[in-house]
């Protein structure tokens, strides 16, 4: 999960919507919420809610030209709102918002294995391609990129990781998973290669300690894997000012 | 649709709306193979929305008739990169990744030099030949240059136009540019297109040194090398 969400984080925070992945997950809450209701697997009432948000996320930003972090901000502030509201257990909600590394089963991690992987070959076959867009969308056009519809794609991909990661980090952590260990490795990136390999290793790392030090702290998971990657961005960011 | 053989490119009376505002009417022109066409007038006056329309980026009335086998090359006024962490040979390759050291020779830059540098930290000029040299990729016969100058300081100007001239004449192109710059037009191009929304001047490009010409783009006498009266 660390590698996936760090490697789709650094797109994420090359289009400055670093804070997009953290509403985002707030956005999943109803999803969740209507998974413990209904008692089917979190995972798809989270991955149902945060595609159809998506999907109109994505159509409101081309209809109305408004940023893409004025309509999540939105969108996130009304699910978190409903998901609230709609987990009465407390223990549920707790465990919606932070996550719970034990309660993971096996299924669960061969999906989590399964989602990541499928989100970074796919993600990898559209990076260039963003990238691109970002640089200069009429360059990216003029190339015969569809640029609408590769920022779709990849919002649906963040959606799947996003997703797959709340059970383990919660909804209020799994956005931390998507933006900082990125801001991390551009601290110290000089090229695409290097920044995107290294978003994925900082995600590992950051994730894979943190339920280390969960388990030996006996603490909860999601804080620790927080507490753990913003330390790795502070040594970056030490690094970046001893360098300049 | 063929036109003679002596144009690459028809435009007829093309006209661009965009967000319920006109941007360009009625614009009609034709552009000589092998020729310079500079694209001259004051900001807001659609030049850059011509392009995109000689592009097909935008939508637009009219008609747009390019010589059958085109190839078109573009560089864009202004790209956003000072925060994106890819290094020139990284963004040459986004096109093709077999010759990015030939690329950058093509625009008189030392691969050894810069191919590894991030885009970001280029100077004005080296960041301009960059986009030449990806502009440059697929060989096209036909070059939409937006402000060739901007970014670059005064002393990297002249190169820079140098350089495209030498471009233009040793792989037969046709350069069509947008440009503030009289010195430009006059030194470099063949013709001149002015445009405010409509065209309002369009012919040979030693034209802009006329002061009857220089009156109806500026609305007044431009003391370069006109005669005092």
């Amino acid at each position: 999960m660390g590698v996936s969400a760090g490697y789709l984080g650094s797109l994420m925070v090359l289009k400055k919507m670093a804070l997009v992945g953290d509403a985002m997950s707030h956005v999943a809450l109803p999803g969740l919420a209507l998974g413990l209701l209904f008692h089917f697997p979190v995972f798809l009432g989270a991955f149902a809610v945060l595609f159809v948000s998506a999907v109109v996320i994505w159509y409101l930003g081309r209809v109305t030209r408004l940023s893409f972090e004025s309509i999540v901000g939105a969108a996130f502030t009304l699910a978190l709102a409903i998901g609230i509201l709609m987990i009465s257990d407390k223990l549920e909600l707790l465990e919606s918002l932070f996550g719970d590394i034990t309660n993971v089963t096996i299924l669960d991690t061969i999906a989590a294995v399964v989602i990541s992987i499928t989100a970074i070959l796919l993600t990898k076959m559209i990076y260039k391609k963003l990238v691109l867009g970002m640089i200069s969308e009429e360059l990216a056009v003029s190339k015969g990129i569809n640029v609408s519809q590769t920022d779709l794609l990849y919002l649906l991909l963040i959606s799947l990781v996003v997703a797959a990661g709340i059970k383990i980090v919660g909804s209020l952590l799994v956005g931390f998973l998507v933006a900082v260990p990125a801001a991390s490795a551009k601290n110290v990136s000089s090229n695409l290669l290097k920044y995107s390999v290294l978003s994925s290793i900082l995600g590992a790392v950051s994730a894979s300690s943190g339920v280390l030090l969960s388990n030996y702290l006996n603490v909860q998971s999601g804080p620790m894997v927080v507490i753990s990657g913003i330390t790795v961005f502070a040594v970056t960011v030490a690094l970046r000012w001893k360098t300049k | 649709m063929q036109n003679s053989n002596d144009y690459i490119l028809k435009v007829s009376n093309l006209s661009v709306r965009l967000q319920n505002q006109t941007i360009l009417e009625n614009v009609n022109f034709k552009v000589k193979t092998g020729t310079t066409l500079a694209v001259l007038g004051p900001n807001g006056a659609g030049k850059t929305v011509l392009f995109k329309a000689l592009l097909n980026l935008v939508p637009y009335n009219g008609k747009v008739e390019w010589e059958g086998k085109v190839k078109i090359g573009y560089v864009p006024q202004n790209i956003a990169v000072s925060d994106i962490p890819i290094s020139v040979k990284e963004f040459l390759s986004i096109r093709n990744g077999s010759e990015v050291a030939s690329h950058l020779e093509a625009v008189r830059l030392d691969a050894k030099d810069v191919s590894e540098k991030r885009l970001g930290i280029l100077s004005g000029g080296q960041l301009r030949r960059v986009l030449i040299a990806w502009a440059l990729v697929d060989n096209p016969n036909v070059l939409l240059f937006d402000e060739p100058t901007t970014g670059v300081d005064i002393g990297g100007e002249e190169p820079i136009l140098v350089m495209l001239n030498e471009l233009k004449k040793s792989k037969k192109m046709t350069i069509l540019l947008i440009t503030h710059d009289v010195h430009i037009v006059n030194e470099y191009s063949d013709y001149l297109l002015a445009l405010n929304r409509c065209v309002t001047f369009f012919g040979e490009a030693k034209e802009i040194m006329n002061p009857a010409v220089q009156r109806t783009l500026y609305g007044e006498t431009v003391c370069v090398g006109a005669p005092q009266r």
